[in-house]
């Protein structure tokens, strides 16, 4: 199914107008339409497109563009400077109150993932700033609803304050703050139900929560799916609450998310992070320039990096690339190679993240299966500590028996025999390139161990 | 006599009709009161049929969520139509409009909008991504099943949320029927084994599968809805009989992959369009229905038990059309 991305279209027109010396306003008017194409496809609301598109369109048709040398380049500016700034910015965190405790409620549409969000919320309070969190469980009305808020209290270890489903929301509310001040939890997080923002009584109750104590965050929670309504949802959510910024939930689909450039040019209000998972501990801060660079195919670097520099062990590294040069490498630091990637999350993601990812044909559906490299890592784990620092050892005996003991087949073993010694000769190659005085090398090609 | 026409006489048709308009007209906002001033306001405004009455035409489709291909399409068979027919009057087009629509949505298929119910037991399976309304809806169609006196019984197939299965416990004591389960964390396929198994025995009539919210972007966890699939077809060929996906009215584009990448995984066969209550259109299905041919079956329109009602292609373009209209309305008003 044709279903080109927000990165896809730009490059594709951007790519065209890169080409030209000169942009005449058909170009920039040709280019605005695409935009505006692309945009409504990614779920950004059609007034939101209307408004950017006219911004840029205004900047582009100027003569900072005509009269620049490259303005193609110009263009590309032109048009991330305006997603980022329509995304809010720079990134915000988390109001503190002064004086204890800090009161956060969550508010959203039903299904938006507030349950899980405050749970992920707290623990990243906890872990990040050091708070002591106490969840509340107000969502009376969904079935089981407080089990649920109960459960991620377990596998947190955190305290959940419940009523069961008998007391009013605004109660267990007060009743909860209370607490915390005697207890000294310095952060409530109140989870609520899920509510339509046209359903005037229950917002009603909101307000009601509200007036208890003034919250120091009211956040709503935004599926990151969400289409054209996301406009309608967030203003009103904001009339009656005065929201004070945004979760995005489900930013781990493969959705474009234009929900996100919606929400926030109709509240005015940041999106304070985003929800990457099902696990507890995947809460993102949200980085609008970093979205803005991705939205235009310019990659997710520094998400990368980020990613990179927390999980490989720069020790570890200098090791390896010892290894590298001397040709000592063996299966078992490929293991441990392994190992690192792995704890840079989900190979997929961090391929989506590597600029120019989104151009390469057919790589947004390749699936990087886990598995396989379970089923590598298998087949090492079946070579003898001989064989893993000498695999020229292994014949067909040997490998029969190490498909046996891994539970594959002697193709699987062959192919990843293989394509270690190339990974090797290319390591070679790189190592005396390197020697040669040219710039760095690059890792050795791992993905193509888990086509 | 004009579609709308004949539409309207449709809800002036018999009791029950009427009582079904009523959930919509409940569920689709008060806006029937004044639809058809509205539309006669939009008449007034653009006494002709010329490039800015199709502009507006197409910005109110594209704010429900239609999707841009479509939308296109859609416009493009409509400037046809309008030429062919040599309309002039905008009061003329609404018929085109709305008849375009439904067709477009019936894509020349009278497919019925029925569950293929069997003689013996029925097994329907629900899936979706996370936050859709799956274990709500099961509860209503539970409730459904029942009041038509079918003996029905519940598979508690979301293992991995937290609170998920005690949430459809309490549907089940609602609704008042049996809930197979099993621990937290334990194998979806392994539940379904059992529920197949049970409702076997007992001779039940339906049984409704919940399964667990995922990404369809996850690999590892559609292919273990598959595994749930093909352990339901082994304990009983045939089944599951119906796939449901459940669809959140809200959700934009992403609607579309997630049918097409559902159906490829477990073969869906129809849709529940849920949180139709909202302001949300979910103009979606009809892109899904055109370009996917899976039909909607039901539609959540509220959060109680009998706020489940099937799905009515007429009455559903009717109060896209008409909201549409109004919303357009309102911010006109509110620009002002």
């Amino acid at each position: 199914m044709a279903f080109e991305g927000l990165s896809e279209r730009l490059q594709g027109t951007l790519q065209r107008i890169k080409g030209k010396g000169k942009i005449s306003e058909a170009d920039v008017k040709e280019m605005m339409r695409e935009v505006r194409f692309a945009l409504i496809e990614a779920d950004v609301n059609l007034k939101v497109v209307k408004s950017f598109v006219k911004k840029v369109s205004e900047r582009a048709i100027g003569q900072d563009v005509m009269s620049s040398l490259t303005p193609g380049q110009q263009v590309v500016k032109i048009v991330k400077d305006e997603l980022t700034e329509l995304m809010g910015g720079e990134q915000s965190k988390i109001e503190f109150a002064a004086k204890n405790p800090t009161v956060i409620m969550m508010v959203g549409l039903q299904g938006a993932g507030k349950t899980t969000t405050a749970g992920k919320l707290a623990l990243s309070l906890r872990k990040k700033n050091n708070r002591k969190p106490l969840l509340v469980a107000a969502d009376i009305y969904r079935p089981a609803a407080v089990q649920q808020l109960e459960t991620i209290g377990k596998q947190l270890s955190l305290p959940v304050f419940s009523k069961g489903t008998d007391v009013s929301p605004v109660e267990i509310a007060r009743e909860a703050i209370e607490l915390a001040k005697q207890e000294h939890h310095d952060t409530v997080i109140i989870d609520t139900a899920g509510r339509l923002h046209i359903d005037e009584e229950l917002m009603q109750e909101l307000q009601d929560i509200k007036a208890l104590k003034e919250p120091d965050e009211v956040l709503l929670v935004v599926d990151a799916m969400t289409g054209q309504d996301a406009v309608t949802v967030s203003q009103s959510f904001n009339e009656a609450l005065g929201i004070t910024g945004v979760i995005l939930t489900k930013l781990d689909g493969d959705t474009r998310g234009g929900a996100a450039l919606s929400v926030r040019s109709v509240t005015e209000k940041p999106v304070k992070f985003v929800g990457m998972g099902e696990k507890l501990d995947a809460l993102e801060p949200f980085h609008p320039e970093r979205m803005a660079s991705r939205i235009l195919g310019m990659g997710d670097m520094l998400s990368l990096i980020e990613k990179a520099q927390t999980n490989v062990d720069e020790a570890k590294a200098k090791e390896l690339e010892e290894k590298f040069r001397t040709q000592s490498f063996t299966f078992d630091d490929f293991l441990e190679q392994l190992g690192q990637v792995k704890q840079m999350g989900p190979l997929d993601e961090i391929l989506k993240m590597l600029p120019g990812a989104g151009k390469i044909k057919g790589l947004e559906n390749a699936q990087v299966d886990e598995s396989q490299m379970g089923r590598v890592e298998a087949i090492i784990y079946s070579m003898t500590p001989k064989e893993k620092t000498n695999p020229e050892i292994i014949n067909a005996n040997r490998r029969r028996r190490i498909a046996k003991g891994s539970g594959t087949t002697i193709q699987d073993v062959n192919r990843l025999l293989k394509q270690f010694e190339d990974m090797k000769k290319m390591m070679k190659q790189m190592s005396n390139m390197n020697q040669k005085g040219k710039k760095k090398g690059k890792m050795p090609n791992l993905d193509a161990f888990f086509k | 006599m004009s579609f709308l026409k004949k539409l309207k006489n449709k809800f002036t048709g018999t009791a029950a009709e009427e009582q079904t308009a009523e959930k919509y007209e409940k569920g689709l906002e008060k806006t029937r009161t004044s639809f058809t001033s509205k539309i006669n306001d939009l008449v007034a405004k653009y006494r002709k049929v010329d490039e800015d009455f199709f502009e507006e035409l197409e910005e109110l489709l594209l704010q429900a969520d239609v999707g841009f291909e479509t939308v296109m399409e859609l416009m493009d068979e409509l400037r046809f139509e309008v030429q062919r027919k040599n309309v002039k009057d905008t009061s003329e087009v609404q018929s085109v409009i709305s008849e375009k629509l439904v067709e477009i949505y019936e894509a020349g298929e009278q497919e019925t909008q029925e569950l293929n119910m069997q003689e013996g037991l029925t097994v329907i399976l629900f899936v979706g991504v996370n936050g859709v309304g799956k274990t709500t809806t099961i509860g209503k169609l539970a409730h459904r099943f029942k009041e038509e006196g079918r003996s029905v019984l519940l598979a508690a197939g979301d293992t991995f949320r937290a609170g998920a299965i005690e949430q459809l416990d309490e549907w089940g004591r609602r609704v008042g029927v049996d809930v197979i389960k099993q621990a937290a964390g334990s194998d979806p396929a392994a539940v379904m084994y059992d529920a197949i198994r049970s409702a076997k025995s007992r001779q039940a009539d339906v049984l409704i599968c919940d399964t667990a919210g995922r990404l369809q972007n996850k690999v590892n966890l559609m292919n273990e809805l598959q595994k749930v699939h093909r352990v339901i077809g082994r304990e009983l060929p045939g089944a599951p009989h119906e796939v449901l996906l459940a669809l959140d009215a809200t959700t934009g584009q992403n609607a579309l992959i997630q049918a097409q990448t559902f159906k490829e995984a477990t073969d869906v066969t129809g849709i529940v369009l849920t949180k139709l209550d909202g302001t949300a259109k979910g103009g979606i299905v009809l892109a899904i229905r055109n370009k996917l041919k899976i039909p909607v079956k039901f539609v959540g329109l509220g959060e109680k038990m009998d706020d489940l009602q099937p799905f009515d292609p007429q009455k559903y373009v009717y109060g896209l059309f008409a909201e549409g209209l109004q919303t357009e309305e309102q911010q006109e008003e509110s620009d002002k």
